[in-house]
């Protein structure tokens, strides 16, 4: 019908729907995007003019150890504290959003309410809020160790480089542990009763309902949790920036990919800033999360595809 | 059968489901409750005890008076919520149209745009932040609350098209069809019959568009970070960066920062939640 409609007349009407929102779509994304994947193959003159060198800004990143040492350093950084995400948040989301779902649980709105808050939170004030926490001046959780006996374990964390990556990566898991709650607790409860009920009366046990029945039904959804938990840690900047500072201390073994591309761009105290330069870091972080949500694609959405009711 | 043994075992497992819940909604809330409580009190009594409610000897706004004389609190609090208000406003009005056009019409070209604006929903609007800033200052944008609102349009806009069409597509066909046997225009039919119908989609719209543009500190850093256009997010980052042994105006500013969330939330965490839950986002 409204293809007869189409041919009568030019289609206005769409181009009145569709227009201001594609329009303002593709000049401040999809432009943008594509224009740093070409600034990424230029460099900058000190006079401001663009010259065109093919690849050399990422065999730079890539090889030239000016440039690669503190590349292959945030990347390493940035998969330990995605490794982080995926080994400590997702389960504890998973095991939160099973007891959650357990049938005639009481106050189930307030945990659920109440365990999802901080998530709503800034990640600025989330990291100021930890450093004083964790701040030896302050002493809270010092002493709160001491209260358990645990009190020699007590270091200043955030301040050494052996620890604080992996300190910053558990204020992260912290406070977005919500979010794979949430979603894999609505995917239990859209699996039926009668798969459930069907399993228990075979007399499988809660764990063999669990494994057998529940957990190839939340694949897609588990899958989904961990390409967003990719994206959002190959993309994160603000904790870092916010504890830490642009220069990622202590001696960079806080480095992501994120604070390393604001660096690159803007220049800091040992460095000036580059526009293509910059450029080139996004390209590779992009091409980083193209190949994650590549992968997704093809692992996940085709194996459990079948699973899918 | 022997029904008493499974039941006992079931109280069991409620309590132990119980204590683990439990256990772990304190780990949530103990770090916000205590910043809120220490915000109230003598410099003292913070280092004395900080666990402690404060008491009327121990009760101080000193904090709460610095951060207001020395930093533009209000000001930031108003820069956050025009850019929060029109962006959000802008998103749901033209993600609807979007929607709408993308679902209804077939026409040459839906299916690209249709791809191109899904995979805003995966890509990062931050990976083009180079561009971004160039074409900001071409537009002699930069340092203006304009700027903020550009970009976060460009960024809400994919999700919001996307959970907007799935609904717009649940609206019965015989609606539409009857309007335009009587010789309604389309502009017409989505403004008086689509758009009341997918009013409860777009409340979680607004919230999941709310939230990152209030949190974030990546574009208020690189866009408008002066002159007095600073949101709250950055706002707070800047004057605790520059008051950061001021314990008292530390955590007043936190609290500050965190009480009109937390409000928030509590009028609006159902629809949220309703939102995350019934799957509109997948």
């Amino acid at each position: 019908m409204t293809t007869i409609r189409a041919k009568k007349a030019f289609p206005w009407h769409i181009i009145f729907f569709l227009g201001p929102g594609l329009l303002i779509y593709l000049t401040v994304s999809v432009y943008p995007l594509l224009d740093t994947l070409r600034l990424s193959l230029y460099n900058e003159e000190y006079n401001g003019d663009l010259t065109f060198t093919g690849l050399s800004n990422f065999s730079k990143l890539l090889f030239d150890v000016v440039w690669s040492d503190p590349f292959w350093n945030a990347t390493w950084n940035n998969l330990k504290f995605f490794v982080v995400h995926m080994l400590i948040q997702n389960p504890i989301g998973l095991l939160l959003a099973v007891l959650l779902s357990s049938p005639k649980l009481r106050m189930r709105n307030s945990y659920r309410t109440l365990i999802f808050l901080p998530t709503m939170l800034s990640v600025v004030i989330i990291g100021f809020v930890w450093q004083l926490l964790l701040s030896p001046l302050w002493g809270i959780t010092e002493n709160f160790m001491w209260d358990i006996g645990l009190g020699n374990y007590f270091d200043a964390w955030l301040g050494k480089e052996s620890s604080a990556l992996f300190t910053l990566s558990l204020i992260s898991v912290w406070q977005f542990v919500g979010l794979p709650m949430m979603l894999i607790y609505a995917a239990l409860l859209s699996i039926p009763d009668e798969l459930i009920d069907a399993s228990v009366v075979d007399g499988s046990s809660a764990w063999q309902t669990f494994y057998n029945i529940k957990l190839p039904l939340i694949m897609p959804t588990i899958g989904m949790v961990s390409i967003l938990t990719f994206v959002a840690n190959f993309n994160a900047f603000e904790l870092i920036y916010t504890v830490k500072g642009a220069l990622a201390g202590p001696n960079f073994s806080t480095d992501i990919m994120g604070t390393l591309f604001y660096r690159t761009f803007f220049g800091f105290q040992l460095q000036e800033g580059s526009l293509t330069m910059g450029a080139a870091v996004a390209t590779l972080m992009f091409l980083v999360i193209l190949v994650g949500v590549a992968l997704y694609l093809f692992l996940f959405q085709r194996r459990v595809q079948r699973f899918a009711l | 059968m022997n029904f008493a043994l499974p039941m006992k075992h079931n109280r069991g497992k409620a309590l132990v489901t119980h204590a683990v819940l439990m256990t772990y909604t304190l780990i949530a809330l103990f770090p916000i409750f205590v910043v809120i409580i220490n915000s109230f009190k003598t410099r003292k009594a913070i280092f004395n005890d900080p666990l402690a409610l404060p008491t009327a000897e121990t009760f101080s706004l000193v904090g709460f008076e610095e951060v207001l004389l020395r930093s533009e609190f209000g000001l930031f609090f108003s820069n956050s919520l025009i850019v929060s208000v029109v962006s959000i406003f802008f998103v749901l009005l033209l993600g609807a149209m979007m929607a709408w056009a993308l679902t209804e019409y077939s026409f040459k070209g839906n299916m690209l745009i249709g791809i191109l604006v899904a995979m805003g929903i995966m890509i990062p609007i931050r990976l083009g932040t180079v561009s971004i800033l160039e074409l900001m200052s071409n537009l002699h944008l930069v340092n203006t609350l304009w700027a903020l609102i550009f970009v976060y349009i460009a960024q809400g806009l994919p999700l919001a098209v996307y959970i907007l069409s799935e609904f717009i597509k649940q609206v019965p066909k015989e609606l539409k069809e009857a309007a335009r046997c009587d010789g309604v225009s389309e502009i017409k039919i989505f403004f008086t019959i689509i758009l009341p119908l997918i009013r409860p989609a777009m409340a979680t719209v607004a919230v999941f568009t709310m939230i990152p543009i209030w949190n974030d500190l990546w574009f208020p850093l690189i866009l408008a970070p002066s002159d007095g256009n600073q949101t709250i997010t950055l706002g707070v980052q800047q004057f605790i960066g520059q008051y950061v042994t001021d314990w008292n105006s530390v955590l007043a500013s936190l609290t500050l920062a965190i009480v009109p969330v937390l409000i928030l939330y509590m009028i609006f965490s159902r629809q949220l939640i309703r939102g995350l839950t019934s799957g509109a986002v997948k």
